[in-house]
């Protein structure tokens, strides 16, 4: 049995949804928390039904917000003392920009947005999408424990009847000394939405929205169905969207359980970051277009009059 | 200044990859390498950076494969001064590769004031060369930066997180900046530039030149496959007008009682 460190980050009164699928993949596992700032009665509640046996909440001065250098150090601390065999944690901005400087701290490897695991005796068995989900592989880490794990949101799926463990709450103080970068002001995105990687259903729109301003149907039927708008590399490249609202390979890569291409051809790097999604819809003019061999439903129309028909489907169907 | 920037050489972002015969890997040989998109950015920041620092040097250095070296030469010929190229295979692990950036950046004999990266290569998606690299250099380092400014050696970087949103962060040099795309408008290398990259020193490095072995790969990859292929989906003609409001009842019907997402 390995002992493990599950990093997780807070959600307002509750923790982000990917501990949870973590957890509940961990079953067997001897599995302790650690969460740095306050912890909501909801997070804790969720934590120990999911299995949590120890939950640290780390606390001290400049961890008041993320900075690269608080946290890893105010982590090192934690890890050290209950000499863990695995730390993992959610592929988020976070995630993705801590858990590499934790492993360099302990000269330790890790494997990076893996999208299945599991454990053999206490050896842990990856699965992850290289070249953006072009292919798969196995991936196995070697050397100096700890061994440090991200793992993709979403991609795990969260567990049918988790066991609970013994949700122990225990305040730990760090003191993370001077940091050389620190966090002077946050500009908040133009979207308050749940981001591109960790959405549920997406609108994405292609070069064929023609410009900026057409975005506002795609807004329009996000609104309706509860989606984050995402945009091809041809529309970012053309200035009609941010590169924060990019899927592809030089994007992001999404997985959600419904993906809705609007004008998007279907670049070989497109969907090679969208593909994963559960449930793929493609509008487009031209029938012959790529996105429509890894749609699941295909529209051969003009997005300008489907997409305001499916809004008010929708709309209908939800309202 | 010495400013340093570590490009990666990976497959173009239109090639379909192929598992190689012992899946250990992709198959190598008839692809077209690029400079890691991402680090078109570093090296534009860092070329911006030596114009505006009279007596600065830009060394570039990649880890990699000696069979191409279009990344070196991409960068000299956009106005890099030197670059060091670490001999090795295409697949190295992220601890290997930081470990042999590093190695290569003390063998130039400069001190780095400030390295700029991408903010992840293209190719393994790990993420993870940056933080490594500044964790064992020892120096601070802000990842994802969609924004540079320096006023001596005080740097105001913007980070971007989930969401669009953005941290300002404050650091000064030395320091480790990875970048992302909408940072910069990386230059095209011109012709007399390509010409005079010809000429610009490149140095090649073994990995055991930088204390690089066998026992520091952290990562063991294998069954390098094909994401399983879909079945082929349905598809609804709604170019007529006419028949635009049936097909969109239906797939709206489909998506709640058959795929079950809405």
């Amino acid at each position: 049995m390995a002992k493990v460190l599950v990093f997780t980050e807070t959600a307002g009164d509750n923790v982000k949804g990917v501990s949870l699928e973590i957890l509940g993949k961990l079953s067997g596992q001897t599995i302790d928390v650690a969460v740095i700032g306050d912890l909501g009665d909801a997070g804790k509640t969720a934590l120990a039904s999911h299995g949590a046996e120890n939950i640290h909440v780390i606390k001290g001065d400049n961890l008041d917000q993320y900075s690269p250098e608080g946290y890893s150090r105010a982590l090192k601390d934690v890890i050290s003392a209950g000499s863990y065999d695995y730390v993992i944690g959610g592929s988020t901005s976070i995630g993705k920009d801590l858990f590499p400087r934790l492993s360099g701290m302990f000269d330790a490897g890790m494997a990076s947005e893996v999208t299945n695991f599991l454990f053999e005796g206490d050896e842990f068995h990856g699965t992850r999408p290289l070249f953006a989900g072009k292919c798969y592989a196995k991936v196995k880490i070697t050397g100096p424990k700890p061994h440090f794990v991200t793992v993709r949101p979403n991609a795990l799926g969260m567990p049918e009847s988790p066991s609970a463990g013994a949700g122990n709450v225990a305040d730990a103080s760090a003191s993370v000394g001077d940091l050389k970068a620190v966090i002077k002001e946050v500009i908040k995105g133009a979207s308050e939405k749940v981001d591109l990687t960790e959405a549920n259903v997406i609108v994405s729109g292609g070069r064929a929205m023609k410009n900026a301003e057409n975005f506002a149907i795609l807004d329009e039927l996000a609104e309706v169905i509860g989606a984050t708008v995402g945009a091809s590399r041809a529309a970012v490249d053309s200035g009609y969207a941010p590169h924060s609202m990019q899927v592809g390979q030089t994007g992001k890569t999404v997985s959600p359980s419904l993906y809705i291409a609007c004008g998007i051809s279907g670049a070989i790097q497109h969907l090679a970051g969208m593909r994963t999604s559960k449930v793929i819809v493609a509008i487009n003019t031209d029938p012959d277009a790529p996105i429509f061999t890894k749609a699941d439903y295909g529209i051969v129309g003009d997005l300008f009059q489907i997409v305001p028909l499916l809004k008010e489907e929708f709309k209908a169907l939800l309202g | 200044m010495n400013i340093f920037v570590c490009v990666k050489q990976v497959p173009d972002t239109e090639t379909k990859v192929t598992p190689n015969g012992d899946g250990t890997y992709i198959e190598t040989s008839s692809i077209k390498w690029i400079m890691n998109p991402y680090d078109e950015f570093a090296v534009e920041q860092a070329l911006l950076l030596k114009a505006a620092n009279a007596g600065s040097t830009v060394t570039v250095v990649r880890v990699g494969g000696v069979k191409d070296t279009e990344a070196l030469r991409t960068a000299m010929a956009m106005g890099a001064d030197e670059s060091f190229l670490v001999e090795s295979d295409d697949n190295l692990d992220s601890y290997m590769t930081a470990k042999a950036l590093k190695g290569a950046i003390e063998k130039s004999g400069k001190t780095p004031d400030i390295i700029f990266t991408g903010k992840q290569a293209i190719d393994d998606d790990c993420l993870q060369v940056p933080q490594l690299l500044a964790t064992m250099m020892e120096l601070p380092s802000v990842s994802v930066i969609v924004g540079f400014e320096a006023a001596g050696d005080k740097l105001t970087l913007k980070r971007e997180v989930e969401g669009g949103a953005i941290e300002v962060y404050e650091a000064s040099t030395p320091c480790l900046v990875a970048c992302n795309k909408g940072l910069n408008t990386p230059r095209y290398a011109s012709l007399p530039g390509i010409m005079k990259a010809k000429r610009k020193p490149l140095t090649q490095l073994s990995l055991a030149d930088v204390g690089v072995s066998d026992a520091d790969r952290r990562v063991v990859y294998s069954d390098f496959s094909l994401p399983p292929e879909k079945p082929p989906g349905k598809k609804f003609d709604a170019m007529d007008e006419g028949a635009q409001a049936g097909v969109v009842k239906e797939v709206v019907g489909l998506l709640r009682n058959e795929a079950k997402v809405i």
